[in-house]
């Protein structure tokens, strides 16, 4: 790269020069000046749909909006990483609207902050809180999905006390009902607000909800051109937290890599997330950026294979993938180093309560080939390898060099590239023989990756439709235990899962955030978002 | 002319009709289910089969058929997925900017184009029409997204001489009070001049890279008209009696030149709509090419058939305007009807 | 012929940018024919020590993300892109031509019906209507060849209506039909031939087009599979590298697509002066 520096930083000299020249006109008045420093500019790649993450087909970038503009009861404590930066963390649970809370073992009861309001002025009260946890149970599709994931399913468990207690009584014993509740979906609504505009067929107004507010939370949104900004500006009558430091936040959409990555290193756009691992291999070098490479907890990339196919329902063919993957050359080559390998462990056991690990695979084509020789196709056979077209810049380098490793062991393998709002339904189907995809879940437990991608429900994430009752045994008894007989169970599903290989994990991506050396305050979130309340520009 | 307007507009409708058709039929057969879509990731089958009856989408195609002429008779285009919006507001809001864009592209090309025909036809065969052939045939020959990605490149990201392209206007300069949704003409109208030069320096970049594209059509054209008029007896007759060169090129022969011109510039007009669905992408251009494409990928009905829709009338108004300019610049259209 | 051949000649000395042109073309289909033999390098192979290198004497146009040569690849994508666009001009020119001459010919209600579809196909956004179809069908090779000749395909048969039509009363397709001949056979036998030097204009300026109309398609995803070598693929993958000083990648790619298209519209213009002198401009 020395080289490509150095013929950068002198067509930069002469660019000076001439700018010089030129007088660039980027700033004209003083308000624009003023606008400038006290706005943080957020290019991305793929703009929101809807300012209600309990809507229907609501997109990611859509859970940042709700995240930065809606209360939720409780939140997140944060801590250090390794590398220093600021990290949520899940095993501590803080106040956002509750300032208090006391959970026994059926129930949780909450004290909501009295003088917290809306964004109109209305106090926020328990039946507000009601609500809105009523809501998230009922309207069905991912919200109500999410709730079930903490046993929070129907409306009688969340009890209005008076105007300032709210309880939610527990269906069982589940170690995820807390955590449940700080997570994006159970957000606080202004439910008179919302009332007047639910109709007899809305009654939950999620027509209005979609493009209008009723929240209480740290930024108000300013202006929304769908499709191409929103732009945030902070509520300065915000209680349920340190007052944010950054007054307005625009959030611009950049479709192209390349011209969001000239943003930030001409200084133009302060903060970024959707930049090709390349670019932030080479961003983290630069000394106007700061680059913030975080593991993706719960996370990984990989080939999964379907099980109910020929020829991988039959494991020896499956392990022979998994030891023809060039997994090194996919870390250097596709990911430029920037992800943590999950392959090449010392064995391919069990190494820890955590996950994702490492196992115990590595290319080995020899191997490889003995295996297919074993399952009976020592000429190999032919298959596809799809991929979301709409992750194409990983995907398809990756699946490249991953049809040409497993040529080698005689698997004749045709890319398939399928468009984004496709590729949802082709996973539904479940009849791709080989894929390679990410999944990351947002509560950091092995088994709530387990219970997502290897269990018998089969759930659209079990993306190979592996079933194994042992498994599923294994994942149930963690969900519900603690102590050595939970450590048991993970320990036992994550050997089977190294075993059978119905999944071969590749790496562990880094969510990565590029941003100007001024701007400070950067946390990781489970939910993989920005959180602009802790952001500081000086 | 009247009549002529109004025939041209009579078999203009068929021609919408079956766009209407077609674009129905297309975006059906597009892979992928906006049911499944809409449900997320974590839905079960029937709640996607709740949301395909709740967007019609279980009902026999001709069925569905009939409601969306029904919706499109109400003018309801649907709503996107993707941004969530009616689609119709969402058209109109974006149209704008695409024909600033394009309208803006058109004229710098007119305005280059133009003199190197004329230039070529008066210097023809000499080294200077070759020049101008091969420099608009190679304009022509350019992907488009290449000249924009590579201008974008140069002239942003190296010599800094353009603002970033972050769509029709710096991030921090408010858009001009809205009069016609042409920031250069709200802009001027409105005496806001710093709105007007960045907006200016916005469009330079697209639009000279889709001007660049359509150089060769206009340039050709005007030259091989010119030729024919300066080959014809009138010219001839006005070079004997001794009216200097310029008289005759400038005010004989280009006036009656121009005529195929301005036939030209309508099919160059629909191909810069075309190209600007690629030119939007590279710029993020917040017009209703970028939009298109977006949905197209996503398998979003809804804004495919507005956007096609829009261009489809879009195209037979502008074809009108033509026939129109037409028949006002040649008195002879006039008397034909 | 041999007047044509000496008008050729005239054609040539009085524009020496058709005879570049004829050089270009010949040098293309040398190595579409060619390419896969000459290639230095196996254009589909990966090679991580020498991922993004900078063109060198081992390299000329460098290498891509994963190693690959690039000058290779360009090399082989000669192939596929000149065989999609001569597919799909042979195809647009099939069915534009019968068409249009049918049109040209009978009148009446053929004429309507085959002018409104080519109305109906102007009148939408070409390139999104190529989108189209290539989604719906799926992004194969046969699918982008198809799109583009239905989108080409109004060109084709305006101008074979219109000649088709000039020609219905000539002298020798009036001494054709009175001797006997069946319409279609006077068709396809006497109105076809005569108007096929004008096809071949049209045919070698729409070449360039349907390489331009392939390679936006694959820039927006929807061209061919990978790993296939394709100009316009190796544009979009390029375009990634650009910002990061990696501009060979997109650049060499580019310069021969651009270089193709080029060289068949100055072809078009041409074969134009030479087949038609009444037309020429």
């Amino acid at each position: 790269m020395g080289l490509t520096m150095k013929r950068r930083s002198f067509i930069r000299t002469t660019a000076a020069a001439s700018a010089a020249v030129t007088a660039a006109p980027a700033i004209w008045s003083e308000a624009k000046a003023q606008a400038r420093n006290e706005t943080l500019l957020l290019v991305t790649e793929s703009p929101p749909n809807s300012m209600d993450i309990q809507g229907v087909g609501t997109n990611r970038p859509a859970y940042e909006v709700s995240w930065n503009t809606y209360d939720r009861l409780i939140t997140y404590g944060a801590k250090k990483d390794a590398n220093g930066n600021d990290h949520y963390d899940y095993t501590k649970l803080e106040p956002e609207l509750a300032t208090d809370w006391n959970v026994t073992p059926t129930s949780a009861t909450f004290k909501l902050r009295k003088d917290a309001k809306f964004h109109d002025g209305t106090p926020i009260t328990a039946k507000d809180v009601k609500w809105s946890f009523d809501r998230a149970v009922s309207v069905g599709g991912f919200p109500t999905f999410q709730m079930a994931a903490g046993s929070l399913e129907k409306k009688e468990q969340f009890v209005v006390v008076d105007d300032n207690t709210f309880r939610v009584d527990f269906l069982r014993a589940d170690k995820l009902t807390m955590p449940d509740i700080g997570v994006p979906v159970p957000v606080i609504m202004n439910s008179e607000l919302c009332k007047k505009n639910a109709t007899a067929t809305d009654p939950w107004a999620m027509e209005w909800l979609k493009n209008n507010l009723a929240a209480g939370g740290a930024y108000k949104i300013e202006r929304w051109q769908p499709g191409q900004e929103v732009v945030f500006a902070r509520n300065d009558d915000w209680k349920n937290g340190p007052m944010p430091k950054v007054r307005r936040v625009i959030q611009r959409i950049i479709p192209s890599a390349g011209n969001r990555r000239a943003l930030l290193e001409r200084g133009d756009a302060d903060i970024s997330f959707d930049l090709p691992s390349k670019d932030f291999a080479e961003l983290k070098t630069s000394p106007k950026l700061t680059v913030i490479g975080t593991p993706i907890e719960n996370a990984m990339m990989y080939l999964g294979m379907n099980v109910n196919q020929k020829p991988f329902d039959n494991v020896k063919v499956r392990q022979a993938v998994a030891w023809a993957v060039p997994y090194q050359q996919i870390m250097d080559s596709v990911m430029f180093g920037q992800a943590i390998p999950l392959f090449g462990g010392a064995d391919n056991k069990f190494k820890g309560v955590y996950w994702p690990q490492k196992d115990g695979y590595k290319t080995d084509i020899a191997k490889a080939k003995a295996l297919m020789a074993e399952a009976g196709y020592p000429n190999g056979f032919e298959t596809t390898l799809s991929f979301d077209l709409g992750l194409a810049s990983t995907n398809e380098p990756l699946t490249i060099l991953v049809q040409e490793s497993l040529a080698q062991i005689g698997i004749k393998s045709t890319i398939n590239k399928i468009p984004g709002a496709n590729w949802r339904g082709e996973l539904l189907k479940k009849n791709m023989p080989m894929i390679t995809n990410a999944f990351g879940g947002w509560l950091n437990y092995p088994e709530y990756f387990f219970f997502w991608c290897y269990h018998g429900q089969n759930a659209v994430f079990n993306t190979m439709g592996y079933k194994n009752p042992t498994i599923d045994a294994l994942i149930d008894k963690a969900r519900f235990t603690t102590g050595p007989e939970y450590e048991a169970a993970v320990k036992g599903f994550i050997d089977i899962a190294f075993e059978e290989v119905p999944r071969v994990p590749i790496f562990q991506p880094l969510l990565n955030v590029a941003m100007q050396k001024n701007v400070t305050g950067y946390r990781y979130w489970f939910h993989r978002q920005l959180d602009y309340r802790q952001l500081v520009k000086s | 002319m009247l009549n002529l307007l109004l025939s041209r507009l009579a078999t203009a409708i068929p021609s919408i009709v079956g766009v209407v058709i077609v674009t129905f039929i297309l975006t059906r057969m597009l892979p992928g289910d906006p049911a499944a879509y809409f449900a997320g990731l974590a839905a079960s089958p029937q709640a996607i089969a709740e949301i395909r009856t709740k967007l019609g989408l279980d009902k026999p195609l001709p069925e569905q058929f009939v409601a969306y002429i029904g919706d499109l008779l109400h003018g309801n285009l649907g709503n996107s997925l993707s941004t969530g919006q009616p689609v119709v507001t969402e058209i109109a809001t974006r149209l704008p900017a695409s024909a600033e864009l394009t309208l803006f592209a058109l004229i710098l090309a007119v305005a280059i184009a133009i003199p190197l025909g004329v230039l070529a036809a008066v210097k023809q065969g000499t080294w200077i029409d070759h020049t101008c052939r091969i420099v608009t045939t190679a304009g022509v020959s350019l992907p488009v997204f290449f000249t924009g990605l590579l201008f974008a490149y140069v002239f942003y990201y190296l010599l800094q001489w353009a603002p970033a392209p972050t769509g029709r206007l710096d991030v921090f300069l408010s858009a001009p009070t809205h009069i016609t949704g042409f920031y250069l003409i709200d802009s001027a109208l409105t005496g806001n001049l710093e709105a007007f030069w960045g907006a200016l320096s916005q469009l330079a970049l697209p639009a000279i890279s889709m001007a660049i594209f359509s150089l060769a059509p206009l340039a050709r054209m005007t030259r091989g008209s010119m030729l024919a008029v300066l080959g014809s007896d009138f010219i001839r007759t006005a070079r004997a009696s001794g009216l200097s060169p310029r008289t005759v090129v400038f005010t004989y022969a280009f006036r009656n030149a121009v005529l195929p011109v301005i036939t030209t510039l309508g099919m160059v007009f629909s191909f810069l709509l075309g190209a600007n669905v690629l030119i939007e992408t590279v710029f993020a251009w917040p017009g209703i090419g970028l939009y298109a494409v977006n949905a197209l990928i996503t398998s979003d009905y809804a804004p495919v058939q507005g956007f096609v829709l829009t261009m489809a009338v879009l195209y037979v108004v502008l074809n009108l305007t033509i026939d129109f300019l037409y028949g006002l610049v040649d008195p002879r259209v006039r008397l034909d009807s | 012929m041999l007047p044509l051949l000496r008008h050729a000649r005239y054609v040539l000395s009085e524009n020496p940018v058709t005879g570049i042109a004829f050089g270009l073309f010949a040098l293309f289909l040398f190595a579409a024919i060619l390419g896969p033999v000459l290639a230095p390098y196996n254009p589909m192979q990966s090679n991580a020590a020498m991922a993004l290198k900078p063109p060198s004497v081992a390299h000329w146009f460098g290498t891509d993300q994963l190693g690959r040569d690039i000058f290779s690849r360009v090399l082989v994508a000669t192939r596929l892109d000149l065989t999609i666009a001569f597919a799909s001009v042979i195809l647009a020119f099939f069915l534009g031509a019968l068409s249009g001459v049918a049109a040209g010919y009978f009148g009446g209600w053929t004429d309507r019906i085959v002018g409104r579809l080519a109305d109906t196909i102007m009148a939408f956004p070409l390139f999104v209507l190529a989108m189209g179809i290539v989604a719906a069908l799926g992004n194969e090779v046969i699918n982008i060849v198809i799109a583009t000749a239905i989108i080409n395909f109004p060109l084709y048969a305006r101008v074979a209506r219109a000649e088709a039509n000039v020609r219905r009363d000539a002298g020798f397709v009036e001494a054709a039909r009175l001797s006997g001949n069946g319409e279609t056979r006077v068709l396809l036998g006497h109105v076809l031939p005569n108007i096929m030097p004008i096809m071949m204009v049209q045919m070698s300026l729409t070449m360039g087009y349907a390489i331009l109309n392939a390679a936006g398609l694959s820039f927006i995803g929807l061209g061919v599979r990978p790993p296939a070598a394709e100009w316009g693929i190796m544009v979009a993958e390029g375009a990634n590298f650009i910002q990061s000083g990696e501009w060979w990648i997109a650049l060499f790619p580019g310069a021969t697509l651009m270089l193709a298209v080029f060289c068949f519209n100055l072809l078009g213009d041409g074969l134009r002066d030479i087949i038609d002198p009444r037309m020429r401009t």
